[in-house]
């Protein structure tokens, strides 16, 4: 199958289109496309939008904050998992590989634990992912063996079960009351405590990591190759490794100290984007953010609305990715027989 | 431009593969390794592009010691052809000709319009113009090692190093990997390339290298170095002769 760039990038933008429709029609509070549109251009025009305050206070306070926390998340999620499988050179990698999400993990929950607010909760959480991949790093430097990218890989296992079970041990100190729950809705992954104020941090962390992927997309397509051809190709690949690691680090715990662990999203719709496009990554990043995007925009929509409580969002996609997943190990099956 | 090292020491962190390895390459000219299983072939194509620090020694490329110039510049001056493989992503044959053209553009740079024009020239110098916008995975083993071999051609290097550049080839894409070897050693290269078969040294390479147990056993013109003795003691097993008048292979005994 021919795939070109230009027919990726269609559907992905009407994908996108439609999902942020969708997450902006849909919910309890009816709101009409006219609203929404005519809310927005006034925010634009600095015009008055002419249609009631509850409805302005929908679109542009209640809905809008998580309709675009909800995009960053899943775009970033998605670009993290599309450089980390062409890095780990294996389509099975997830954006938490290196323990990013055991390390936010950990960190939101001590902040709960120590009963700190969001904005600490959630710096908490992104100290705690690039501590993690740091130190998982760190180890995988240390340990000189022949294949780097193994080593990393074990190494990640290792941390990751080990604050995996710091996780366990709070959870077990924890007030069962309080904490308990707040601890387990975090794990699961939520939009609904998303404000205004968080989408400033979230935006410039992900669109800082995403610009530095994107810079470096065509190194990135040659970091896919083994080690030693990468490097008879005239790239240096420890610091490319360590610049493409770090960026894609930075998006991950970005999202999940906004959002919690939302699984699946980074290890699916890279493989969706690299069916459009290919896997060139200069075509595969923006595809890949933007069918990501919409993805986790249509997640969430069905998290806030399909029942009377809110569905965490792990659960979602755990339910689309795992038949995902099993149909993507039986057609990998078939290649490689 | 000459590779060349002298008492080389090569191997891994944990374990010596081969020492006293003197060898060197010239432009125009093409080099055979030839040697049994683990006898520190594939260890010294990778000391002798850097991939791998010797253990002692030094790899020098006229005369200036290799592990001191940049990778991207290396990049430029010696191509690497390594075993075929499959590849994990489903690239297309252009794309993957083209990365051979990264050590020419800058760390954030996207192909020039004369990297497409050199992975083109190499696509069609090796007959496979037609595969480019095929995926490398789809492709047989045969176009996958012209296609690895174009993309070392794009990097326009001085000497190009083949790891068993036959290895997995059927009869008719062996010739044609061989004759191109001939072609571009004629063409002013310098080839290095290793092999299971003798007889392919004698179709393509100038000279031979014979290597056993880490250590080079005999090296020199091709037709005088791949004599029934030398063949049989370096592969400890024995060797039938087939000639004519005027030529010589063989066959395994």
């Amino acid at each position: 199958m021919r795939r070109s760039a230009l027919t990726g990038l269609t559907i992905s933008l009407l994908l996108l289109a439609a999902g942020f429709a969708i997450a902006f029609l849909v919910g309890r509070f009816p709101v009409s496309l006219a609203d929404v549109l005519s809310v927005l251009w006034a925010k634009i025009s600095g015009q008055p939008s002419g249609v009631s305050g509850a409805v302005e206070t929908v679109v542009w306070q209640v809905r809008g904050p998580r309709v675009l926390a909800a995009f960053l998340v899943g775009a970033a999620l998605s670009v993290a998992g599309a450089a980390f499988q062409g890095l780990f050179r294996n389509p099975l990698v997830s954006p938490d590989i290196l323990g990013a999400s055991s390390g936010a993990a950990l960190g939101a929950v001590l902040g709960i634990y120590f009963s700190l607010g969001v904005v600490a909760i959630q710096a908490f959480a992104f100290i705690g992912g690039l501590f993690a991949v740091s130190a998982v790093y760190l180890i995988g430097s240390a340990l000189r063996m022949r294949d780097p990218i193994l080593v990393l890989v074990l190494a990640g296992v290792v941390i990751g079960a080990l604050l995996g079970s710091g996780v366990g041990l709070i959870k077990y100190l924890a007030d069962p009351y309080n904490q308990l729950p707040a601890i387990t809705f975090w794990l699961l992954g939520s939009l609904a405590a998303t404000s205004a104020s968080d989408l400033v941090s979230l935006f410039s962390l992900i669109a800082a990591g995403t610009f530095v992927l994107l810079l470096l997309r065509h190194r990135m397509n040659v970091m896919s190759l083994p080690e030693e051809e990468a490097r008879a190709l005239g790239v240096s690949t420890g610091p490319m490794r360590i610049a493409i690691v770090a960026a894609a680090t930075l998006v991950t715990s970005a999202s999940v100290a906004a959002a919690g662990i939302i699984g699946w999203v980074g290890l699916v719709v890279p493989h969706i984007a690299r069916s459009l496009t290919g896997p060139d990554f200069a075509k595969l990043l923006p595809v890949a953010a933007l069918l990501g995007g919409s993805f986790l925009l249509v997640i969430d929509t069905i998290a806030r609305t399909a029942a009377t409580i809110e569905i965490p969002l792990g659960i979602l996609t755990a339910f689309v990715g795992t038949p995902f997943f099993i149909w993507l190990l039986a057609s990998m099956q078939k290649n490689w027989s | 431009m000459t590779i060349a090292a002298q008492n080389l020491s090569i191997g891994y962190r944990d374990r010596l593969v081969g020492s006293g390895i003197t060898i060197s390459l010239r432009e125009s000219e093409s080099l055979a390794l030839l040697g049994p299983n683990g006898g520190g072939k594939t260890t010294l194509l990778k000391t002798l592009l850097g991939l791998l620090p010797p253990r002692e020694g030094e790899v020098t490329l006229n005369g200036a010691a290799l592990s001191a110039i940049p990778v991207r510049e290396r990049a430029r001056l010696i191509g690497y052809v390594p075993q075929v493989h499959t590849g994990t992503f489903a690239f297309t044959v252009e794309t993957v000709v083209l990365m051979g053209r990264t050590a020419y553009g800058s760390l954030f740079s996207r192909p020039s319009a004369k990297d497409f024009a050199v992975a083109r020239q190499m696509l069609e110098r090796l007959g496979i113009a037609h595969l480019a916008q095929r995926s490398y995975t789809e492709i047989s083993g045969g176009e996958r090692q012209l296609v690895l071999l174009a993309r070392a051609l794009a990097q326009e290097p001085r000497f190009i190093v083949l790891d068993e550049p036959t290895a997995s080839l059927d009869f008719g894409n062996q010739g044609k990997v061989l004759s191109e070897i001939e072609a571009l050693a004629g063409a002013g290269l310098g080839v290095l390339f290793t092999t299971h078969d003798p007889n392919h040294a004698l179709r393509a390479a100038h000279r031979v290298c014979l290597l056993r147990a880490g250590a080079i056993v005999a090296e020199g013109k091709t037709k005088q170095m791949l004599t029934r003795e030398n063949l049989e003691a370096l592969y400890g097993a024995a060797v039938l002769p087939v000639s004519d008048s005027a030529r010589i292979a063989f066959l395994p005994g």
